[in-house]
């Protein structure tokens, strides 16, 4: 749960965004994120809410990490709670 | 599970992984006194776990959790409130984690199987999304550090229908960091900061406790080289004597942090001195809604009359669990009788091996790959 994981923006609308983490779309909301948003973004998202939008740049090494723990096939107590982690948000 | 454990042991880069433990064993080679390093966040110690770092550590060289489990340091009072709500007719959403957690009389798990609606949510939103279809009062167990609280805050804020209140078990990280760096069994010299936790506050919310006490902090990330980064650059600071704070995780932690989030959260939140369970009594490491938000507090909203309540209740929790000196970084897991005995995930004794983020869930899954006995 202190873990927050992060995607990539498709769309805003005013305080919610629609976000992908690896092909799962969610509504994730904005009212806590650092600064604004755009499609493209990519942001650190814990409990549905965004935390931080990762600067540009910083992105690839960020998300390697998740990849490595979600390409686990097995049951995985750091990659189930990634997963829980992205499934948060609100169904889109 | 330790072989399961060893197969997980993949890292990105190999090469970087051996340059940073030659680098650990090299500058702990001449070492007079062993060196503690203490890191307070379950997610660091379930990468450390998966990942086996520890087996990657020079004997002299101690990397330990501290009270990193939010759900874990959710004092057992404030668990109670929560089952006392919930059969008295409320429906309570809490996280998953905090479902298995011993209270003094029972776990909400055995409250919800006796007939309480208790509903597991992954964010506060949900909770007020139940809220606006039920007819019924909805208190939202809230538990988690400061990171969480923000998103608890942001809920309060949004204007939730009136018969939605908040329960508030969030705890504020950076008082119990001054706890535990004066405990004396603990003889911390550097602490590990978690990463996202730091997101919200920044980083320089670190240096006056560096000052106080004298002890080195790194904000650090979650992958195996974002902590064997840390590790490198806290020994270092040990060495040398150097007592500041070092951001080795600048990708997602700044110096200020979050501005828009730490309004959120004051705006709601102040702290107030309290219990975190199995650790201490903490000045100022609760996170309680303020007076102005009277109206969403469930504390305010109900009586919750516990003393009554608790009156005939029998002696629950086995007096040979762990968890508060694990939590404190005293004892390891392997240090406990009951630890992959009694107490494994399906039947947990102590809240550290219900939550994945407590130490003994964690070391119960991946082994905690420390030199040493082994269960």
């Amino acid at each position: 749960m202190c873990l927050g994981v992060p995607g990539k923006v498709l769309e805003v609308n005013d305080m919610t965004a629609l976000v992908d983490f690896w092909g799962v779309r969610k509504q994730v909301l904005l009212h806590t994120v650092d600064s604004p948003v755009a499609p493209g973004d990519y942001v650190l998202v814990h409990v549905g809410f965004a935390i931080r939008r990762i600067p540009t740049g910083q992105i690839e090494e960020t998300l390697a990490f998740y990849e490595t723990l979600l390409r686990t096939a097995e049951e995985d107590l750091m990659a189930a709670d990634v997963q829980e982690e992205m499934g948060a948000g609100e169904e889109t | 599970m330790t072989s399961k454990a060893s197969e997980r042991l993949e890292f990105r880069d190999p090469k970087q992984v051996q340059a940073f433990q030659r680098a650990l064993e090299h500058l702990c080679a001449d070492l007079k006194t062993p060196i503690s390093i203490m890191h307070v966040c379950g997610s660091h110690e379930q990468s450390i776990a998966r990942f086996g770092l520890r087996s990657l550590l020079p004997p002299n060289l101690q990397v330990i959790m501290g009270p990193g489990c939010p759900v874990c340091v959710t004092d057992m009072p404030e668990v109670d409130e929560a089952v006392y709500l919930a059969e008295q007719g409320v429906i309570l959403a809490t996280f998953g984690d905090m479902f298995r957690v011993p209270g003094t009389v029972k776990s909400l798990a055995e409250a919800k199987a006796e007939g309480a609606d208790v509903r597991i949510v992954y964010s506060p939103w949900e909770a007020l999304q139940i809220a606006r279809k039920a007819e019924r009062e909805v208190v939202f167990f809230a538990t988690g550090f400061e990171t969480t609280a923000v998103a608890t805050a942001a809920v309060i804020l949004s204007g939730p229908p009136p018969n939605l209140s908040v329960l508030s078990a969030h705890k504020y990280i950076p008082p119990v960091m001054e706890i535990v760096a004066e405990m004396p069994q603990t003889r911390i010299q550097g602490f590990l900061a978690a990463g996202h936790a730091a997101t919200i506050t920044g980083w320089k919310i670190f240096e006056r406790f560096v000052e106080r006490h004298g002890i080195p902090v790194v904000v650090g990330g979650f992958e195996p080289l974002d902590i064997l980064s840390a590790l490198v650059q806290l020994v270092e600071l040990i060495r040398r004597g150097e007592r500041r704070v070092v951001n080795a995780y600048p990708r997602c932690v700044t110096p200020e942090g979050n501005r828009n989030a730490q309004r959120l959260l004051w705006e709601v939140f102040q702290t107030e001195s309290g219990v975190w369970r199995g650790i201490a009594y903490v000045p100022n490491g609760n996170l309680r809604l303020r007076p102005t938000y009277a109206w969403a507090d469930a504390r305010a909203r109900f009586q919750i009359r516990l003393s009554e309540w608790l009156h005939d209740a029998p002696p629950r929790l086995t007096q040979e669990c762990l968890c508060g000196n694990i939590m404190a970084g005293i004892a390891t897991p392997y240090d406990c009788r009951l630890f992959g005995k009694e107490c494994v995930p399906e039947s947990p004794v102590g809240a550290c091996m219900v939550s994945s983020e407590g130490t003994c869930r964690i070391w119960y899954e991946y082994g905690g790959h420390v030199k040493g006995p082994t269960p």
